[in-house]
């Protein structure tokens, strides 16, 4: 029976003068552009220039204005006070609606959640009222709780309302089965069991929820004010865009629409990607 | 002096969608304190649903398990799971956290002295390095050694683990059974270790428990394991005496 033998090769890796290459930084036009941030600001301005270029060879400021007299009516508007004042009409509306409907989403799946004909319950009336647009109970809405931010609130909870519920519902039902009999090995449950397990490992889903919920809440809000705004006594952005197309002040309405994307982009692109890189990032649970 | 765990004539049942199926049928086993128990069978035995019985996740249709003269009615601190799967760990808590989680949810400690004991478990299992870190950013192995130190530092009547090490590769599960070991040369604690894998039980048990498969049911229990080594071949012998006890009858090989 023979042995075998073990040749060690330390001295052949001693021996190499160079070593290769393992780390290379890179260049700060590499890094600026690694930078999701700076893509997009890229993106921004080109489609700004196309929107200029175009403008300008229409020459027609009742169809099309350009960007630079759009920004100059954004300018003004906003330093006479009236685009931060219905902006913030606005706003204060969608808080409402939008609070509400959280509130509301989390009963329900808390409720669902618990037992098996909540859940079943949900899943009814999720499917029955997710394809609704809230917009169609407007008028009904109206009748009910009279023209004000009462009847814009009740369409804002619904098109929060049933996103956010089916998304958490999701979520809770996706948490993985061995994380479940860890809770439950600790004594939790019911609502503490809820908030200390379920919430966090399904918290990937729920601000999906979020995001649609509120992307949802706002597109609905700009339409109801565009068609019922003129009750309400102050009027939000929605008011501000129907006003001036009236008064045929077309770079204003495009202000207006303007302010409407520049206010979804700081909410998704701060507030949302915030909360993202603090909790499912950093948790390794979404990329 | 009476038995820590006292499992005795345990039938256990689950459904399936379209079935009952008998997973263990009159099972009965008893664990001492410091032992190191070990369920060992082929799949199919029932091994790990009596482990998650004695977890109390689910009732036997028969029969009775007690817990230090307790009855066991549901899950429990007293009993610490330990699960083969790697996301057992909270993604959203670091490994101080953690560790400190059911100490904390079980308010067997407050904050401030839950803190020292989880830090020194964590040196335990030899993961101080890492100790602010999520668990994405950890490794199979190091997963299985937090979950065991979240485990220990509840000092619980009993450890339950299902599988720890099966899914890690064959180094890292070597190096974990001998920190195990370790472990255990330290403080004495009692568990309950379910296992396919017949040199896995021999190396960490004292006691092994033979189940036979379809329904599962005891054919055999080996003592005094520590007694056998690797080096004069009798670890060898014993495997392959096992081996044929539980391979005897064709129809149990798959």
């Amino acid at each position: 029976m023979g042995e075998a033998k073990i040749l060690l090769r330390d001295e052949a890796i001693a021996s190499h003068a160079a070593p290769a290459e393992v780390e290379r930084k890179l260049g700060v036009a590499e890094l600026l552009w690694n930078d999701g941030f700076v893509r997009k600001s890229a993106i921004i301005i080109g489609l700004a220039l196309v929107w200029e270029a175009y403008g300008t060879l229409l020459d027609n400021p009742l169809l099309f204005p350009t960007f630079h007299d759009t920004v100059i009516a954004m300018y003004e508007k906003t330093r006479d006070g009236t685009i931060p004042l219905r902006a913030w009409a606005s706003l204060k509306v969608l808080f409402m609606g939008y609070a509400a409907g959280i509130a509301l989403a989390a009963i329900l799946t808390i409720v669902a959640i618990s037992t098996r004909i909540g859940t079943d319950f949900l899943e009814t009336v999720t499917a029955m009222f997710n394809p609704l647009p809230a917009i169609a109970l407007l008028p009904l809405a109206l009748i009910w709780f009279g023209l004000g931010n009462g009847s814009l609130v009740f369409v804002l909870i619904h098109s929060v309302l049933w996103p956010v519920a089916l998304n958490t519902h999701s979520g809770f039902k996706g948490v993985s089965n061995t994380l479940r009999m860890v809770g439950r090995n600790y004594g939790l449950r019911g609502f503490p069991y809820v908030i200390r397990i379920l919430i966090p490992a399904g918290f990937g889903a729920i601000l999906t929820g979020l995001k649609i919920g509120w992307a949802f809440a706002w597109r609905t809000l700009i339409a109801a004010e565009l068609v019922f705004g003129v009750s309400s006594g102050q009027g939000g952005l929605g008011w501000f865009i129907f006003e001036n197309r009236n008064l045929l002040d077309i770079p204003a309405v495009f202000a207006g629409l303007l302010t409407v994307i520049l206010i979804g982009l700081v909410v998704e692109n701060l507030i949302f990607r915030t909360i993202e890189r603090n909790t499912v990032q950093k948790w390794g649970t979404q990329s | 002096m009476p038995a820590l765990l006292d499992v005795s004539g345990v039938t256990l049942r689950y459904k399936t969608s379209s079935a009952v199926v008998t997973a263990t049928e009159r099972v009965g086993f008893s664990v001492d304190r410091s032992d190191r128990f070990v369920l060992l069978g082929p799949s199919g035995c029932g091994k790990s649903t009596l482990l998650k019985a004695v977890g109390g996740y689910l009732k036997p249709s028969e029969g009775r398990m007690r817990i230090n003269g307790r009855e066991i009615t549901g899950p429990g601190a007293d009993r610490m799971m330990i699960f083969q799967e790697f996301d057992q760990l909270l993604p959203w808590k670091t490994v101080l956290g953690n560790v400190m989680f059911p100490l904390l949810m079980t308010r067997r400690l407050p904050r401030k002295e839950a803190e020292p004991r989880a830090r020194a478990y964590i040196e335990k299992v030899g993961l101080s390095r890492v100790v602010d870190a999520y668990p994405h950013t950890l490794s199979g192995g190091m997963k299985q050694r937090v979950a065991i130190a979240r485990g220990m530092a509840m000092e619980p009547d009993i450890l339950l683990m299902d599988e720890p090490f099966a899914a890690l590769d064959a180094l890292t599960r070597r190096t974990c059974q001998d920190e195990l070991l370790q472990l255990w040369n330290e403080t004495k604690f009692t568990v309950l270790f379910v296992t396919h894998s017949i040199a896995e039980a021999i190396k960490i048990g004292n006691r092994i428990l033979l189940l036979s498969p379809h329904p599962g049911r005891v054919k055999a229990e080996v003592i005094d394991v520590d007694r056998v080594s690797g080096e004069d071949g009798s670890a060898a012998r014993l495997e392959q005496q096992i081996h044929d006890l539980l391979f005897a009858e064709p129809a149990n090989v798959h």
